[in-house]
């Protein structure tokens, strides 16, 4: 009954039992194994633990819980606009909280909604301006400055993000500017300009590009939004919005001829 | 965090060995996921959800309090896992697992220490590599492979002692 292993190589040979060890390794082990008896017990013993797992133990969330844990959820999250004053933390915050109230209003259309918005962003960022333009579609979310003045929207961002976005106004080219907002990608705040094609709506979430050859626009498409990305004067550009493919690249076309 | 909702169950109901304290630790370990989703920087949403659980899990004041593990399913499915564990009369591990059903399995885990149960939870039906379950727990993977040593040899021993 000792529970210490007597031999060092006793953890190789559960390793080797999780999948852990490379075909090196499990070779050098095998041959160890062939002469020692502490590590062939061992392996029995390990395969006998091993075999007491099975999918019956597996304990799956009771279809009661889940409604009890999904309403209260709704239920802890406040149905209004993120209080002024709160920051791009704190909107955030009540954006999720906002989500969250979505969760509880419908689970089919919760689970689908919770595959574009809450899937890890760090390695995608299509997946994450996606997201972040959905969150914005939420009611009172998408500007912090209403305007559809860019000399207006430009000044906006001072103080409030550490860089000087660039804001141009396309209304010429049919795409008029709606405002912008503080948002939050890939870790950093970025500022998010908002702008109009009929009922359409795109965002063009803008932040520093970082070193790097500048990058022609190339398109994507995410859960039925379509996503242009290009870097221009030393700016990473994504515009993502439901408009169409070939309207959206215009804009982005229009959006890098205009000075 | 929605995909991983039974992932978040299963370990809390592994950690605390109650339902009804599964779910709270559950429902406060989702709040905290969509709150502080914003700080997320990994690529794995499934462990950073199950760290949050076992965060919530062991700041629970019943985590330890030795709540009687009480069987979910206690039905059809009860014992055909219990038939699928009688194996061959002449593979001495299946000897050794004869009759052993799922309930008196579950039994046995959940008597294990909580910290070599987490480890073993996380390993056998979560399937995560030691490196995820060293990166949950927050201890070195060596502590993580001499942990799940211990809890399975525990475990073992334990069932082997059952069984006779």
């Amino acid at each position: 009954m000792n529970s210490t292993p007597e031999c060092d190589k006793v953890l190789l040979v559960q390793a080797e039992l999780d999948g852990e060890l490379d075909a090196a390794a499990a070779a050098a082990l095998a041959a160890h194994r062939a002469e020692c008896p502490i590590c062939t017990a061992a392996a029995v013993e390990l395969a006998q633990a091993r075999t007491l797992f099975d999918a019956g133990l597996y304990q799956t969330m009771p279809e009661g819980v889940r409604g009890r844990v999904m309403a209260r959820l709704a239920a802890a999250a406040p149905h209004r606009a993120a209080a002024p004053g709160l920051g791009w933390w704190g909107r955030w915050r009540s954006q999720w909280r906002f989500t969250a109230a979505g969760f509880g209003a419908g689970a089919a259309c919760a689970a689908a909604l919770a595959l574009v918005v809450l899937t890890p962003t760090q390695p995608n960022l299509v997946d994450e301006v996606v997201a972040g333009h959905i969150r914005a579609l939420q009611p009172g979310h998408l500007e912090d400055v209403p305007s559809t003045d860019q000399h207006t929207v430009k000044p906006w961002f001072d103080g409030r993000i550490d860089f000087a976005p660039p804001v141009k106004d396309l209304a010429a080219e049919r795409f008029p500017l709606r405002g912008g907002r503080l948002d939050y990608v890939s870790g950093r705040a970025v500022a998010a300009l908002v702008y109009q094609h009929d009922k359409h709506l795109i965002d063009l979430f803008v932040w520093p590009a970082g070193a790097g050859a500048a990058h022609p626009p190339e398109a994507a498409e995410h859960d039925g939004y379509n996503v242009v990305h290009w870097t221009q004067d030393g700016m990473a550009l994504w515009a993502v919005s439901d408009l169409e493919a070939k309207l959206l690249r215009e804009f982005a076309e229009d959006w890098r001829g205009s000075p | 965090m929605l995909p991983h909702l039974d992932a978040a169950y299963n370990l809390a109901r592994w950690l605390m060995r109650d339902a009804s304290a599964a779910e709270d630790v559950v429902q406060e370990a989702m709040l905290r996921a969509l709150t502080y989703f914003g700080s997320f920087r990994g690529v794995n949403p499934r462990a950073w959800l199950l760290q949050i659980v076992r965060n919530v899990a062991y700041s629970s004041a019943s985590i330890e309090r030795g709540v009687e593990f009480v069987a979910i399913a206690d039905t059809a499915a009860e014992s055909a896992t219990a038939g699928e564990l009688v194996s061959s009369a002449d593979d001495p591990e299946g000897m050794l697992m004869k009759a052993r059903g799922a309930k008196q399995v579950r039994a046995l885990i959940a008597a294990l220490p909580v910290e070599l149960r987490e480890p073993l939870v996380l390993r056998e039906l979560e399937e995560l590599s030691y490196k995820e379950i060293a990166e949950i727990i927050r201890i070195p993977i060596g502590t993580v492979m001499s942990r799940l040593f211990r809890a399975r040899r525990l475990l073992a021993q334990a069932a082997a002692g059952a069984a006779t």
